[in-house]
C-alpha cells in the first residue's frame, strides 16, 4: 500500500491511498454514481427578470440524462460481479434532488450520499469537484461513473478534475466498459472524431459516461418500494470538514443571452442562382454556424 | 382530501410515462390497425411490476393502493387504451377477487403467476342474455362429487383467449335469482373449456375480445371463490374498482386526444392565421381541459376512498359516468378540430375517437351509473330528511 | 504569470487539426489586448512534422514533443508534458479545441495548476482587459458570457467550426524540441488504437444532419444528388411520405408523423411542401432550410433559411460550395 500526499484544493494537506492493487477474484467492488439534478432537456428554458440566470419556476427537473447511463453501468456491473458489489449514488444538489436519488435507488444503487448545502447553490466546477471528492474518499470508491456532462451547464469537467483531485486515470465519453477478470483495470472504448478510441486503463478509475453506453432501466414499481428503505446519507459542508465552499472565485458570469429570435423565414434571393446558393452556405456557416 | 403527488407516486408516475412513450407508443398504432396482442408488452410490464400492483408483496405484488394504480392506468391509456384495459381487469378485477375471495391454496397458485406476467387472467361474466342485467346469466355449475360441471357461454371477455386463468361466473342454485350465483377460478386446459368467436371490435384493437364456451367443463370444486352463492356479491363488489379503472382509461384518452388536438391547431392554418388562434377552437379547448379536469379530480377522489377503505360506490359511479362521457365529446371536439385529416388513419385522432366509445358501455353502461349513482343520492336524501 | 496566449496543437493521425488555426486566430485578438506573445505546444507521434503546418503564422514559438510513451494519447501522460510547458511559460491564457481530446485533457490539466477552464466556447472577446468566452449552456438554448476572476490561467476550450481560421502572417516562429521524460508506467490510462466507424450514413433518427427529399424528386435514382450532399456532410437522408408513397425512397427513412421523428442541428428540405404530417416529424430541427419551386409552399413557414427554385439546380450547387469550405 503505497500513501502520497496531494495537496487540496483548501491548501490543507490530505493523506490519500491509492489503490492496495490486491483485488481477490471474488473481492467486492466499491462502484460510485455521480448524479445531478437538472431542467428536463425539453423544458422551456428563458432567462429570468433580473438576468442572472434561467426561471425555475414551472421547469420540470429530472435526473441528467447522462448520469443515467453511469447509473445503469454501476447496476451492470453489479449484477455482472456477482452481486456483492455495491452502488452508492453521490449528488451534490439542493434538498428538492432527492427524487433524483430516490430514482436511482429505485433503479437498484444500493445507498446514497447527498451533499445539500445553500453556499453551493450554482457552485463552480472546481468547488463542486473538491466537495464531491472528500465525499467520495469518505464512501471510498474502485469505479466511479458520471455521465459525461451536466446538460444545465454543459460543461463537461468535472470527471477531469475529480481525477486530478483524486489522483486517478479518467476516461472520457465512454461508449463501451469491459471490466478485465482480476477487476484491476477495464478496457473503454470512447467516442472521438471519426472514430473510437480504446482506452486501456487501471483501477481505480473515473469514467464519463456517453449516450449509447447502456440502456437505462426504468425504476421498477418493486425497486420504488425498496427504495424508501435504502439509506441517503445528507452531509452539509461543515459535515465534509469545510468552513466555507472551497476553491471559488474562478470566474464571473457577466450576462445572459437568450438565443436570437426566430424570426421568418429568411428568403435567399439573387440575379444568379449560384450566389443565392453561395449566400445560404455563408448563412449556414457564420450566423446558424451548422457547418 | 389532498391530491398532490406523493414523491413515490411521482416516481411510480414517471416510470409508466417514461414506459409508455419508449415502449408502447412506437408500436401502438401498429398494435391497433393489425389488431397485435403485444405479448411482449406485458411481459416488460409485468418485469416492472405493473401486473401485480395493488397485490400484496408476498404474493410477488408491489402493495400500491388504487390512487397509484389510476396514476399508472392514465399514463398507459393516453398511448394505447387497449394495453391499459388488460392493466385495469388484470389489477382491479382478477387479482382482487383471487386475493380477497380465494382460498390460500388458490391464492399461492395463482396471485405470484400474475403478478410475474407468467399468466394473465380474464373476467368472464357478461353471457349473450346477460349483460347490464347479470343476474340474469345463465351458465349453469352443478356441483357433482368434488367438481362442479359448467355449461353455458359467455361473451366480450377480454383476453378470454390470452388467459392462463379465467374467473367464470356461474348459476349453481337455479331457483334463487342473486343468491344463486357462483364464482369459479377455471383455467383454459380445464376439459370442456373452448374459445369460441373472436370479436372484430370497432376499436381497442390491441385487446381481444372473445366468446367462451363451456361444454361439460369440469372445474375442482376447490376452485370456488368464497362460498357457494357468493358470486353476485364478490361481482358487485370488485366493480368500484373496476370503474375507477375505466375512469382512469378515459380520462387518458381524453387527455391523449386534448394533447393532440392542440398540437394540430398550433400548426395548421386557414384563413391566414393559425386555427388555434380562432375562439371556436379555444372555447372548444377550454371545455375539453374543464371536462378533463372534473373527471379526473372524480376518479382521484373515488381512489383516495377506496383506499382509505371508506365506502366509494357513489364516486366511482361517478368518475366512470363523468369520464367516460368526457372521453367521448373530447374525443369528438379533438376530431373536428383536426378537420378532414382527422378522418384518416394517418392522424392518431381517429383511434382515440373509437376507443373512447366503448368506456360508456362497458363495466357498466352510463345508463347502470346513474342508476347506482341516483340510488345512492336519494338514499342520502332519505337519510337526511325522512319523509 | 505573463500576458501570453498558448495554443495546444492537437494531431490526430499524423495531421495537425483544422480547429489549431481557428485558435490561433482567437489568440491574436487576445494577445492584440494583452501585448503578449503566443505560443504553441504540439504534442504526439508526428508532432513536428504536424507543426511545420503553423510555422508562418506569426507564433513566437512552437513546441514539439515527441516522446515515445506519447505518441498515443493518455490524459496523464499530455497533462503532465503540458504541465511543464505550462510551467516554462506561464501564460495567461491556455487554448484548445472542444475536441475530444481538448475538452478531455484541458480540464484536467486546468486542475493540475489549479486554474479556471471554461469549455466548448463559440467566441472569445476582450472586454475591459480581460477575456471573455460566450458559451452554450442547456444545450444551446440560452448563452453565457464568462470571466475569469483571481488571476489564474485560464483555459478556454473553442468549439471548431465557429471562429475564422487564422492565416499565415510571418515567420520568425522558433521550434523548439522538449523531451518530457513521460514513461510509459507513469501512465495508467491509454489508447491503444483507434478503429474508425464504419462507413455509411448515421441512422435518420440520429443524424445530427439531415438531407430529405419529397415528391420533387421524381424518381428514385434522383436521390443521389441528395446522397452526394448528404456524405458530405456525414449526413443521413430523408425523405417525406410523399415521397415514400410514390417508390422514390424506403419507408425507414420518411420523416413525419406515420414515419420518424427526428431532431437535427440542421434539416435541409428538398422539394417538400411542408405539410403538417411532415413538420410533426422534423419541427424541432435546430436550423431547417427549404429548397422548393413554390414560393407558396407551407415548408417556407417553418424554415429558417429558404430558396425558391429547381432543387435539381440547387443542390448539386450547394453540394459545390459547402465542398469548397470544408
Amino acid at each position: 500500500m503505497t500513501v502520497r500526499s496531494t495537496a487540496c484544493m483548501d491548501g490543507r494537506t490530505a493523506l490519500q491511498r491509492t489503490s492496495h492493487g490486491g483485488y481477490r477474484k471474488e473481492e467486492p467492488l466499491k462502484i460510485v454514481t455521480l448524479l445531478k439534478r437538472v431542467p428536463d432537456t425539453e423544458a422551456r428554458i428563458l432567462i429570468n427578470q433580473e438576468g442572472t440566470g434561467i426561471r425555475e419556476e414551472d421547469i420540470k427537473f429530472v435526473i441528467n440524462p447522462y448520469d443515467e447511463y453511469a447509473v445503469e453501468e454501476g447496476l451492470q456491473i453489479k449484477e455482472r460481479t456477482g452481486g456483492d458489489s455495491t452502488v452508492t449514488v453521490v449528488c451534490l444538489g439542493p434538498k428538492e434532488a432527492t427524487e433524483m436519488i430516490r430514482t436511482a435507488l429505485a433503479m437498484g444503487a444500493d445507498d446514497a450520499v447527498h451533499i445539500c448545502d445553500p453556499a453551493l447553490v450554482n457552485s463552480e466546477p472546481f468547488t463542486a469537484a473538491a466537495v464531491l471528492a472528500r465525499a467520495i474518499r469518505e464512501t471510498g470508491f474502485d469505479i466511479i461513473f458520471c455521465g459525461k456532462q451536466a446538460i444545465d451547464d454543459d460543461m463537461a469537467q468535472i470527471h477531469s478534475i475529480l481525477a486530478e483531485m483524486l489522483d486517478i486515470p479518467q476516461v472520457s465519453v465512454a461508449i463501451s466498459f469491459e471490466l478485465s477478470e482480476d477487476r484491476r483495470s477495464a478496457v473503454v472504448s470512447r467516442r472521438i472524431e471519426g472514430g473510437d478510441e480504446k482506452i486501456e486503463t487501471q483501477l481505480p478509475a473515473i469514467i464519463s459516461c456517453e449516450k449509447g453506453l447502456n440502456e437505462p432501466r426504468y425504476a421498477s414499481l418493486p425497486g420504488i418500494m425498496k427504495a424508501k428503505r435504502k439509506e441517503i446519507r445528507t452531509k452539509t459542508l461543515a459535515d465534509l470538514g469545510f468552513d466555507a465552499a472551497p476553491g471559488g472565485g474562478r470566474s464571473r458570469i457577466l450576462r445572459w443571452l437568450p438565443l436570437p429570435k426566430g424570426g421568418a423565414c429568411r428568403m435567399v434571393e439573387a440575379e444568379e442562382t449560384g450566389d443565392a446558393v453561395k449566400e445560404i452556405v455563408r448563412l449556414l456557416r457564420e450566423e446558424a454556424k451548422v457547418i | 382530501m389532498q391530491f398532490d403527488l406523493t414523491e413515490e407516486e411521482r416516481m411510480i408516475q414517471k416510470t409508466a410515462r417514461d414506459f409508455a412513450r419508449k415502449e408502447l407508443a412506437p408500436v401502438a398504432k401498429e398494435n391497433n390497425e393489425k389488431g397485435i396482442f403485444p405479448a411482449e408488452i406485458y411481459a416488460k410490464l409485468a418485469g416492472l411490476g405493473f401486473l401485480g400492483m395493488t397485490m400484496p408483496e408476498k404474493y410477488g405484488g408491489v402493495d400500491l393502493g388504487t390512487f397509484s394504480l389510476v396514476l399508472v392506468l392514465e399514463e398507459i391509456s393516453r398511448v394505447c387504451a387497449s394495453t391499459s384495459v388488460v392493466l385495469s381487469v388484470q389489477n382491479s378485477l382478477i387479482n382482487w377477487a383471487i386475493l380477497k375471495y380465494g382460498s390460500e391454496e388458490l391464492r399461492d397458485a395463482y396471485l405470484p403467476r400474475l403478478a410475474s406476467g407468467e399468466i394473465l387472467g380474464a373476467y368472464a361474466l357478461t353471457e349473450p342474455a346477460a349483460g347490464s342485467d347479470v343476474a340474469a346469466l345463465q351458465l349453469s355449475a352443478v356441483r357433482t362429487g368434488d367438481e362442479y360441471i359448467l355449461n353455458g357461454t359467455k361473451i366480450f371477455i377480454s383476453t378470454g383467449d390470452k388467459a392462463g386463468v379465467v374467473i367464470v361466473f356461474g348459476r349453481t342454485d337455479p331457483h334463487e335469482r342473486t343468491h344463486g350465483i357462483s364464482a369459479f377460478v377455471v383455467e383454459p386446459d380445464f376439459p370442456g373449456f373452448s374459445v369460441g368467436k373472436v370479436e372484430d371490435k370497432m376499436g381497442l384493437k390491441a385487446s381481444t375480445t372473445v366468446e367462451l364456451v363451456f361444454e361439460d367443463c369440469r372445474v375442482p370444486a376447490s376452485h370456488l371463490l368464497g362460498t357457494e352463492g357468493d358470486g353476485m356479491r364478490i361481482a358487485l363488489a370488485g366493480l368500484d374498482g373496476g370503474r375507477i379503472g375505466i375512469a382512469a382509461q378515459s380520462v387518458g384518452i381524453a387527455q391523449a386526444a386534448l394533447d393532440e388536438a392542440v398540437l394540430f391547431a398550433r400548426e395548421r392554418q386557414q384563413f391566414g392565421k393559425r386555427i388555434v388562434d380562432f375562439q371556436a377552437t379555444r372555447w372548444k379547448i377550454a371545455d375539453m381541459a374543464t371536462q378533463i379536469e372534473a373527471a379526473r379530480l372524480l376518479m382521484y377522489r373515488a381512489a383516495k376512498l377506496r383506499d382509505a377503505g371508506r365506502p366509494c360506490t357513489k364516486e366511482a359511479a361517478m368518475a366512470k359516468l363523468f369520464a367516460s362521457i368526457a372521453s367521448n365529446r373530447v374525443a369528438y371536439d379533438a376530431l373536428q378540430i383536426h378537420g378532414g385529416v382527422g378522418y384518416t388513419k394517418e392522424f392518431t385522432i381517429e383511434r382515440l375517437f373509437r376507443d373512447a366509445r366503448v368506456t360508456e358501455i362497458y363495466e357498466g353502461t352510463s345508463e347502470i351509473q346513474r342508476l347506482v349513482i341516483s340510488r345512492q343520492v336519494l338514499e342520502e336524501y332519505d337519510s337526511l330528511f325522512p319523509s | 504569470m505573463t500576458n501570453d496566449c498558448l495554443v495546444f496543437g492537437e494531431v490526430r493521425g499524423g495531421v495537425l487539426k483544422k480547429v489549431t488555426k481557428e485558435l490561433i486566430g482567437a489568440a491574436r485578438h487576445i494577445t492584440e489586448t494583452t501585448g503578449g506573445a503566443i505560443d504553441a505546444v504540439v504534442i504526439g507521434g508526428a508532432a513536428a512534422a504536424a507543426a511545420e503546418g503553423i510555422k508562418g503564422y506569426g507564433l513566437r514559438s512552437i513546441t514539439v514533443i515527441e516522446d515515445e510513451a506519447l505518441a498515443m494519447y493518455s490524459t496523464e501522460g499530455y497533462a503532465k508534458a503540458l504541465g511543464d510547458i505550462l510551467e516554462a511559460k506561464s501564460p495567461a491564457y491556455v487554448l484548445l479545441g472542444a475536441t475530444a481530446m481538448g475538452r478531455d485533457l484541458a480540464p484536467r490539466v486546468a486542475a493540475k495548476i489549479d486554474g479556471v477552464m471554461f469549455s466548448d466556447c463559440v467566441d472569445v472577446r476582450m472586454e475591459e482587459g480581460t477575456c471573455v468566452a460566450r458559451r452554450p449552456v442547456y444545450s444551446g438554448k440560452v448563452f453565457i458570457e464568462i470571466a475569469p476572476e483571481g488571476g489564474r490561467t485560464t483555459f478556454i476550450t473553442i468549439r471548431p467550426n465557429n471562429l475564422p481560421p487564422a492565416g499565415p502572417s510571418g515567420d520568425g516562429t522558433e521550434v523548439v524540441t522538449y523531451a518530457a521524460g513521460v514513461t510509459r508506467d507513469a501512465i495508467r490510462a491509454i489508447a491503444t488504437e483507434i478503429v474508425p466507424v464504419a462507413g455509411g450514413r448515421p441512422d435518420v433518427t440520429e443524424a445530427d444532419v439531415i438531407v430529405s427529399g419529397g415528391r420533387a424528386m421524381k424518381e428514385r435514382s434522383n436521390f443521389t444528388v441528395l446522397e452526394e450532399l448528404a456524405d458530405l456532410l456525414g449526413a443521413a437522408v430523408g425523405a417525406s411520405r410523399a415521397a415514400v408513397d410514390a417508390g422514390y425512397a424506403d419507408h425507414a427513412i420518411q420523416v413525419g408523423q406515420t414515419g420518424k421523428i427526428v431532431n437535427p442541428k440542421l434539416y435541409i428540405a428538398c422539394g417538400i411542401s411542408g405539410a403538417i404530417q411532415h413538420l410533426a416529424g422534423m419541427r424541432t430541427s435546430k436550423v431547417i432550410v427549404a429548397i422548393n419551386k413554390d414560393p407558396n409552399a407551407p415548408i417556407f413557414e417553418k424554415a429558417h433559411y429558404g430558396i425558391v427554385g429547381d432543387l435539381f439546380e440547387i443542390v448539386p450547387i450547394l453540394t459545390e460550395e459547402i465542398r469548397k469550405i470544408l
